[in-house]
């Protein structure tokens, strides 16, 4: 028994070996014209007058060495912050724009509410309502004040909470309404169709500006920061000032971008599902 | 190509944002150096009036400073130096006399009506631009500030803040004061401004609030009545000094400066230091 070898004819071995070469050769362009810029660029940034300045008070290696574990231990706050504030404004936002999309005059009120509530939380800029929660509520001297930690994330969750409930409410109605429809006449209630029919798919439509929203959010729960808790940039913030050299400000940088680069993926590679499934590939 | 006239506009965007980056550094003076010239007797003393000491203060004049608002009386810290001053210089009580002269009058350039003035001055590099300054009569000193009701109002020993929540403003020595001093079990507390750290601690968020002395005094005072200073916290840091001011290129200056740097040798600012701030105005030494 012998087996079948597949042999590629003429035309196809010269058509891999031409697709072959143009992606060896579009390889080395891309890869020449980058090393071109970066040149250029290192160029420019090296050879200007304040370069040394600019190096010394941005860029000293061994200040960076020494903020590092200050600056990480600040970074850990905002990891615990950014987890707990995102689940609870995805909960919040999706909640608050089911109470949106609500039919029928019964509810109204619900609506204004959670209309109210989107149009406010927008529209404050987070800064003071995180004054008035970290700094406000305190001063009422109630039993049992959370810890100001609890307080500042209910802030961002407030804030960013508003953010996500109109893109929920963006997906919710983007699915259509003949979907709904079918649902309804296959007998299901309302509570059903959305929860079935309705929320999963506006849920992943909506996911690359959700998980958008949710890399704005790990940069701003830093702001906590104003109400006494030491994270990333406050660190770096005091280390600064007791060196006069700006470097620890580049390490959070550094270390924000690396924390964010798995969330950025995460959006990417959502968005390309998405777009694949679209165009029903 | 047209692409090449794009990189060079990039390259020299980014070459023009780097050497914009740049900043001047700071020029660091050399603090005056204390000299003891033997024209410093008191009838070679080119004072406004002769044989007397024209001394100047701000009205009204605060405590601990001053006492009542009455510089003349030789008490509150400031006073007390300023008379300490004037004997080294050979000035009896009776030859000093006294005006009123606003903070920032006295700092602003242009001539003066008085000798020296006394009134909480920071030696900083622009007023040197403007006026002399003497050596350095008073190092500012930290300061936990706390409510009354507070469980470290009271205390006595550094060891007793080894568990209570402190604050203080970012980027400070009071800060320091917390890091390198205090050291808490807790992570301090830190704000952008006093402001804040005032108001978290009037709502109890922290039990203690690290500020300088001058502030410790202004904050009980006047501004949150219910609060008391606790203590001083050993010198850490790079402290603030607090020289006399007088005329710029005044021909007494060094003749001052000689004067405070003797009374700082023998201890006589230290002790009165410890009387009218610690014991008098009640900002106990922490040990």
């Amino acid at each position: 028994m012998t087996l079948l070898q597949h042999v590629p004819s003429e035309a196809q071995v010269r058509r891999s070996a031409y697709r072959h070469r143009q992606t060896v050769y579009s390889v080395l362009v891309a890869a020449s014209s980058t090393a071109a810029l970066g040149t250029l660029l290192v160029i420019a940034v090296t050879g200007a007058p304040g370069w040394d300045r600019v190096r010394q008070s941005f860029l000293d290696p061994t200040i960076a060495r020494d903020a590092l574990p200050a600056v990480l231990s600040g970074l850990w706050l905002n990891v615990r912050l950014l987890v707990c504030c995102a689940a609870g404004a995805l909960v919040l936002g999706l909640v608050i724009a089911v109470l949106r999309t609500l039919r029928g005059p019964i509810f109204f009120p619900v609506r204004a509410l959670a209309a109210g509530y989107t149009y406010t939380f927008r529209g404050l800029p987070l800064i003071i309502v995180l004054y008035l929660l970290t700094l406000g509520v305190p001063g009422l001297r109630l039993q049992g004040m959370p810890p100001v930690l609890v307080l500042g994330g209910i802030a961002l969750i407030l804030t960013y909470g508003g953010y996500l409930a109109e893109v929920f409410r963006a997906g919710i109605e983007s699915v259509h309404p003949s979907q709904l429809a079918a649902a309804r006449s296959l007998g299901l209630t309302y509570r059903q169709t959305m929860r079935h029919v309705v929320v999963p798919q506006a849920v992943r439509r909506v996911a690359p500006p959700l998980l958008n929203d949710v890399v704005a959010l790990q940069k701003d729960v830093g702001l906590v920061s104003l109400a006494g808790p030491i994270d990333a940039v406050r660190a770096a913030q005091i280390a600064t000032a007791q060196t006069f050299n700006y470097t620890p400000y580049i390490v959070a940088g550094v270390l924000f971008v690396l924390l964010a680069i798995p969330l950025i993926a995460v959006t990417d590679w959502v968005t390309l599902r998405a777009a694949r499934r679209q165009s029903g590939g | 190509m047209a692409s090449s006239s794009r990189l060079l506009a990039l390259s020299l965007a980014g070459a023009v944002v780097a050497a914009t980056a740049g900043c001047a550094p700071q020029v660091e003076k050399p603090m005056p150096t204390v000299t003891t010239s033997p024209s410093c007797a008191k009838d070679s003393l080119p004072t406004r009036t002769p044989g007397k000491l024209t001394i100047a203060t701000d009205q009204p004049a605060y405590e601990p400073w001053f006492s009542k608002d009455k510089p003349d009386n030789g008490e509150g810290f400031e006073s007390a130096v300023a008379y300490a001053v004037a004997e080294k210089l050979g000035y009896a009580r009776a030859d000093v006399t006294w005006t009123r002269v606003k903070f920032d009058t006295a700092i602003a350039p242009g001539p003066k009506d008085f000798d020296f003035d006394i009134n909480q001055f920071s030696i900083t590099d622009e007023r040197k631009q403007a006026v002399d300054f003497s050596a350095p009569y008073y190092l500012v000193r930290q300061t936990v500030i706390a409510l009354k009701s507070s469980k470290i109002a009271g205390k006595k020993s550094l060891a007793d803040f080894r568990d209570a929540r402190l604050g203080a403003q970012v980027g400070t020595t009071s800060y320091q004061a917390i890091t390198d001093v205090l050291k808490p079990a807790s992570k301090p507390q830190v704000y952008n401004s006093n402001d804040d750290a005032k108001k978290a601690l009037q709502n109890g968020q922290i039990d203690g609030l690290v500020v300088d002395l001058p502030t410790a005094f202004y904050i009980t005072g006047a501004e949150i009545t219910d609060a008391t200073i606790v203590g001083q916290v050993p010198q850490v840091g790079t402290p603030e000094a607090f020289g006399l001011l007088l005329d710029k290129n005044s021909p007494l200056t060094s003749c001052v400066t000689g004067a405070v740097g003797q009374l700082g040798e023998a201890g006589t600012l230290k002790q009165l230091e410890e009387k009218w701030l610690a014991q008098v105005a009640g900002a106990a030494e922490l040990r």
